[in-house]
């Protein structure tokens, strides 16, 4: 089944078989993944592309995620374009050369279904592995539907390779719910994606001897991180450009936060992933109910778009933050929540909610709940600092 | 000795801390308590020396050399100081002892 | 396939290495260091068109310090288990661009792995297995100074019996290390390696034409290299090279290649020097009793039988 796309198709695809076809029609160079569930169904797809000639790739079967990511970073400083795809214990198994990568400035782009941490070990859907991965010096983006992964990954090599980035990428999505679910994807033609996103990066060694890796004494070290720093805030505008371009060539826009009835809301919930779609129906049930709840979901993690979400929270009283993973030993318990409040300047209130841990089942009635929970409680003393977190058996919840 | 204040800033440097060889580095002539010192008369350009110094302190060259003897070879050795950290393989090694350490004043 | 290994060729003498260095003086190994000799022997048989990955340890740390560098060749360092991983991506990126016309596909790029003992028998075991067992194009070459030294003198899997480190150290209750070095060539035997040898810098002939012929090869290749180390085996630095010729003249070390499974001594030892002679010019080994001295030597005499009956000739000869 050998398939050039020559023009726009629709197609019927999982979060993880859209990943696979884009990077496939990207023309990448060197694949190396280690399998882990719900990864898997992303190499084995570029791996049957790869037999069937539709992909020219080296497929690198490497003996672990640890050598996988090494693979990758030895191929992408030899001047391919690269790509593997990871989750829970294994981006845990290559966290060290997640931060050599960066620090050496490479353009690699990582597929992240999101999944729980062990121990106790899971397989299914939170966002505790790629919150262990913030501070790595990685770009990250959540995505909420194949066809957003699909259009992504496609942004991704674009802003990654970009000369004034150059950092890698992390396209990360639920891990099951979104990476094993099929939704309605339009394909675009190879000959556009490849347009949009030229082969740009050419290497480290093209040019002759250079050593790469090199031993930074205290009077070097700070000014290569702080390098990391300013190609983060270049990135950040970089992605805003990069998704306009987008949209004028392929039609479909995302921002870097997208927004649900915020316009005269007094209360928002944030939220990152495919709860989004949950979220909208319980503000729409909300809002039928007389309350003014706006969502927002947002999309570039890092580098984080704090001036946009701090305009669209202007005025507004509380923020509720809906975090998939935990952050132990603090009050505010939410990573995302923490990072938010943090960075933010405006005096809006942040609650702070743990959820879906370990895939634990969130419908937009619980989201509803949740909602009107926050509504009654928001002027009490002390509840703001306090972690909600819902749906844990044996944990009071008045709602 | 530089301050650390007259070292280039964060966008004078290559990204990533990439280094091209093309700096020549500290010499170690400090390291040295005692040097190497070819004798050109012994030396019967076996070429040990020259292969076995860690440091690529023994620089070869075409230069001709005929001994008292009237024994020509083409080409001839000498050390660069510059690097060479007196560590004493090469008068060790040599065959025909052409090389002494002598103290470094 | 052929066409892109003629390239490097075997030397025959030593006035067949190329004068021109790819790895130059100025950087921080110690002063005697036979590293230095080894890897500049290295860079001359495979000239510039030569990747090199390195795992951490002394050669990387000391050679590599920003804003300078050692190697006139393209050089990578990314973590201390990964040397062959990361080789096995850059063999790939090589063979694909060179399929996508963006490198000229008859250019023959040497890709060569350089990892310490610790680097390769130990911590990146794994990946060297992975490599190994992949069949990509790499030579991976150990320099094996018995310990980590880089980190100050610990103890590894390839420290030796009874040798001083500072974690087997010498108490009234233990004597150094009790266990055997592990055995890398084994290990490599059983990945059906195409060349494996060892090799040592005191036979710079010897060691120079089996870095070619593995560059030769068109798959894995590894070469176990003896490195001795003056501050880590706590001898003079002078006696660098002579400590190299004493192991393989007292058989402690034995230069040998298997090509596709056939097995040579590449150094025979007509008539074996006592393993005194090597044992007493190190610190390392000045705790040992006569006894001691003599249970080396019987361990010693036993690994010699088993290589003469492996050959199925007498390659190492009696004690003289």
């Amino acid at each position: 089944m050998t398939q050039v796309y020559k023009s726009k198709s629709l197609a019927t695809l999982s979060s993880n078989k859209a990943v696979a076809k884009a990077v496939g029609q990207l023309d990448v160079d060197v694949i190396a993944a280690y399998p882990i569930t719900p990864q898997t169904t992303i190499v084995e797809e570029l791996a049957q592309m790869v037999a069937n000639g539709e992909v020219k790739a080296q497929y690198i079967h490497v003996e672990s995620e640890h050598s996988a990511l090494s693979a990758v970073v030895g191929a992408s400083i030899a001047g391919a374009r690269t790509f593997t795809a990871t989750s829970s214990q294994g981006l845990e198994l290559m966290h060290e050369i997640l931060h050599i990568t960066s620090g050496l400035r490479l353009p690699v782009v990582m597929a992240v279904p999101t999944r729980a941490l062990s121990a106790p070990i899971s397989i299914w859907n939170d966002h505790s592995d790629i919150m262990n991965a913030r501070d790595t010096g990685w770009i990250i983006y959540f995505v909420s539907s194949a066809q957003e992964a699909y259009d992504t990954v496609i942004q991704a090599y674009r802003l990654a390779e970009d000369r004034e980035v150059l950092l890698p990428t992390i396209v990360s999505y639920d891990g099951f719910l979104m990476s094993h679910t099929y939704e309605p994807v339009v394909i675009e033609s190879s000959e556009d994606v490849i347009e949009f996103s030229p082969k740009t990066w050419k290497g480290y060694i093209e040019e002759g001897a250079v050593a790469i890796g090199t031993l930074a004494s205290p009077d070097y070290y700070y000014e290569f991180k702080y390098q990391q720093v300013e190609a983060m805030k270049n990135a950040l505008r970089k992605a805003e450009i990069i998704d306009r371009d987008f949209y004028k060539k392929f039609g479909r826009k995302y921002g870097l936060v997208e927004t649900y009835r915020t316009e005269d809301s007094e209360i928002d919930l944030l939220v990152t992933g495919s709860i989004w779609s949950s979220l909208k129906l319980a503000i729409d049930k909300a809002r039928s109910d007389g309350l003014r709840i706006g969502g927002l979901r947002l999309r570039l993690y890092r580098p984080l778009p704090i001036d946009e979400i701090e305009k669209i929270l202007a005025g507004k009283e509380v923020l509720v933050v809906i975090d998939k993973a935990i952050s132990y030993g603090l009050r505010v318990a939410g990573p995302l929540a923490n990072e938010i409040y943090t960075n933010l300047q405006s005096p809006v209130k942040i609650k702070s909610v743990v959820a879906g841990i370990g895939q634990r089942t969130v419908t937009h009635e619980d989201l509803y709940k949740v909602i009107l929970h926050v509504y009654k409680n928001k002027d009490s003393p002390g509840f703001t600092k306090h972690t909600l977190f819902y749906g844990v058996r044996g944990v009071e919840f008045d709602g | 000795m530089k301050s650390r204040e007259s070292l280039p800033s964060w966008y004078e440097l290559p990204i990533g801390g990439i280094s091209r060889p093309n700096i020549t580095p500290e010499s170690k002539a400090g390291w040295r308590f005692e040097k190497p010192v070819i004798d050109n008369e012994k030396c019967i350009r076996c070429r040990l020396c020259f292969l076995y110094c860690p440091d690529a302190a023994i620089v070869e060259s075409d230069e001709k050399y005929t001994t008292k003897t009237g024994k020509t070879y083409n080409v001839s050795y000498k050390i660069n100081y510059y690097f060479c950290k007196g560590c004493g393989i090469c008068a060790e090694e040599c065959p025909v002892k052409a090389i002494t350490m002598v103290p470094e004043v | 396939m052929l066409s892109l290994t003629v390239n490097i060729r075997i030397p025959r003498t030593v006035w067949d290495l190329p004068r021109e260095d790819y790895f130059v003086g100025g950087h921080n190994l110690c002063a005697g260091c036979t590293a230095g000799t080894i890897v500049r022997n290295l860079l001359k048989v495979a000239g510039p068109n030569t990747i090199v990955v390195n795992a951490t340890g002394c050669l990387e740390v000391s050679t590599s310090l920003f804003p300078f560098t050692s190697w006139k060749v393209p050089w990578i360092h990314i973590a201390f288990e990964n040397a062959a991983a990361v080789a096995s991506g850059v063999e790939a990126a090589i063979k694909v661009l060179k399929e996508k016309g963006k490198i000229d596909p008859n250019k023959k790029i040497n890709i060569i792995a350089i990892g310490g003992d610790g680097g390769t028998f130990d911590i990146g075991l794994q990946a060297l297995s992975g490599m190994l067992e992949r069949g990509h194009n790499v030579l991976y070459v150990v320099y094996d100074n018995e310990a980590y030294m880089n980190t100050g003198i610990q103890r590894s899997g390839a420290t030796p019996y009874k040798a001083w480190t500072t974690t087997t150290p010498v108490g009234t209750i233990m004597r150094g290390e009790w266990r055997d070095k592990k055995d890398i060539i084994g290990i490599a035997l059983a990945h059906k390696v195409p060349y494996i040898a060892t090799a040592n810098p005191a036979f710079l002939l010897d060691m120079d034409k089996k870095f070619a012929k593995a560059l030769q090869i068109d798959g894995p290749s590894l070469i176990h290299v003896l490195m001795a180390c003056t501050t880590g085996w706590r001898f003079d630095p002078k006696l660098g090279i002579k400590i190299s010729k004493l192991a393989v003249e007292t058989a402690v070390w034995v230069n040998l290649e298997y090509n596709y499974g056939k097995l040579e001594v590449t150094t025979p030892v007509p008539k074996r020097k006592h393993v005194r002679e090597y044992l007493k010019l190190q610190g390392r080994y000045s705790h040992l009793t006569e006894e001691e001295i003599n249970d080396i030597q019987e361990r010693i005499n036993r690994k010699v039988e088993e290589i003469n009956r492996a050959v199925g000739k007498e390659v190492i000869g009696p004690l003289a």
